[in-house]
């Protein structure tokens, strides 16, 4: 692996960055709560309830920027996530869409945010978090909506196929319902969040390291730097476009758990 | 030291969950779900009902507001019309008084001009009816007195005066013949 690098070093040997760069060590000690994407979660937390609550405070029928500015994202959530997806039980279900998107989002902005630059989301457990809690949701208010007799044999047999289909279609169905949303979800977010970070490190680190070469590979580093930031608008674009694909899949489950017939 | 431990063994498999991280995906995002539904989307909520009550109660207003200019301009103008038409009848009322007054006023002016032409007139037939007498009997009087003073007679008898009188008149003209 390391020799297909080779070629780009003279001193010493690039090690392109893997997984390894993801595990990041404790900053106090080894107490394994004080590590920098547990500070980066507690921060957006912080930023977005700040924000959020200073925008809405006033509550005023002329808004200022600011409130503006965050009923703008509210009201993108509350009316196209919401309502136009789960239907007129919607206001039930915007506090939690709400907080996944603004969650999400920010903390996927890390990701390039000068100083921080770690997608918190690139952590599979916190988009194994956000996916148990979406699973969780979307079965409770399927139950609560149908009754847990009609859910499961909803979900076992879907109304109008014939029989013989059950063979094939109730393991899928099981499976679609247990394991593959939530599990995608989570996957989803993360491997996005990973690759992006990864592809944007190689570039950075790459241009870096090529810098400390020969004249030639000198003249080469400008590129690296180039695309790595290119890469990093792309990845803009990414942040904000998983925020929205997870909220509305979580939206889409919540429809369908709710509405009369799968 | 785990940490460095796992790193040097090599590339650490992404897919495994850390349990501080779990706790801390939970405890974190039901912070931030606490906030959101407690304070954020409720304010967000009021701030979106109050404007449409805000945007709905300024159209009823401005469509009350119009009604009432559109009735208010209808009141005015049937007033204005109603006064021109009054004054209309007023005018005509003077002109037709005025009128009345002249005639009246010119028919008392003949009438009293006739009174008083009358009266003068009558005045002086009177007057000269008394001068007439007056002058009769004056005349003669004097003529009497004149012819006793020349006669040297008296004469106090009325019919003996009346006839002396006659007589002298008679010798007056017969002599004149």
């Amino acid at each position: 692996m390391r020799s297909m690098y080779s070629f780009l070093a003279e001193g010493d040997e690039f090690v392109p960055p893997s997984s390894r760069d993801f595990v990041l060590p404790p900053i106090f000690g080894d107490n394994p709560y004080s590590t920098k994407p547990i500070f980066l979660v507690f921060l957006s937390v912080i930023l977005l309830s700040l924000f959020f609550v200073m925008a809405s405070r006033k509550a005023a029928i002329v808004p200022s920027k600011m409130q503006f500015a965050g009923e703008t994202v509210y009201a993108y959530v509350r009316n196209e996530l919401g309502r136009d997806i789960i239907g007129h039980e919607f206001m039930r279900f915007v506090p939690y869409l709400f907080s996944l998107f603004t969650f999400i989002l920010v903390n996927n902005w890390f990701g390039i945010i000068p100083m921080l630059q770690f997608p918190t989301m690139s952590r599979i457990s916190f988009a194994y978090v956000l996916g148990i809690i979406t699973f969780a949701v979307f079965h409770y208010v399927g139950i609560r909506h149908h009754g847990i007799i009609k859910y499961l044999k909803d979900i076992l047999f879907m109304p109008g196929v014939p029989k013989p289909v059950y063979i094939l279609l109730t393991p899928i169905e099981v499976a679609t319902y247990l394991i593959v949303r939530p599990l995608t979800l989570s996957l989803r977010l993360f491997a996005n969040m990973f690759a992006g970070h990864l592809l944007l490190m190689i570039f950075i680190l790459g241009g870096e390291h090529l810098l400390q070469g020969a004249i030639t590979l000198k003249l080469v580093s400008p590129f690296a730097f180039a695309f790595g930031i290119a890469l990093t608008f792309f990845e803009f674009l990414v942040q904000c476009l998983q925020a929205y694909i997870f909220t509305l899949l979580t939206a889409l489950y919540i429809g369908g758990a709710l509405a009369d017939e799968h | 030291m785990s940490f460095s431990l796992l790193a040097a063994a090599g590339a650490p498999n992404p897919l495994l969950p850390a349990t501080a991280e779990i706790v801390v995906g939970f405890v974190a995002f039901g912070l931030l779900y606490m906030v959101m539904r407690r304070r954020v989307v409720p304010l967000f909520e009021k701030a979106f009902t109050a404007r449409t009550e805000a945007i709905q109660g300024g159209i009823e207003r401005a469509e009350k507001a119009q009604a009432e200019a559109a009735e208010a301009l209808v009141q005015y103008t049937e007033q204005l019309s109603k006064a021109q038409a009054e004054s209309q009848t007023i005018r005509e009322e003077a002109r037709v008084q005025g009128a009345a007054i002249l005639e009246e006023l010119r028919a008392k002016a003949q009438e009293e001009a006739a009174r008083i032409t009358a009266t003068a007139h009558a005045s002086i037939e009177a007057e000269r009816q008394q001068a007439i007498t007056s002058l009769r009997n004056e005349v003669g009087a004097l003529a009497v007195e004149l012819a006793s003073k020349i006669v040297g007679e008296a004469l106090d008898d009325q019919v003996r005066q009346s006839r002396v009188v006659d007589r002298f008149l008679d010798d007056l003209e017969k002599s004149k013949k």
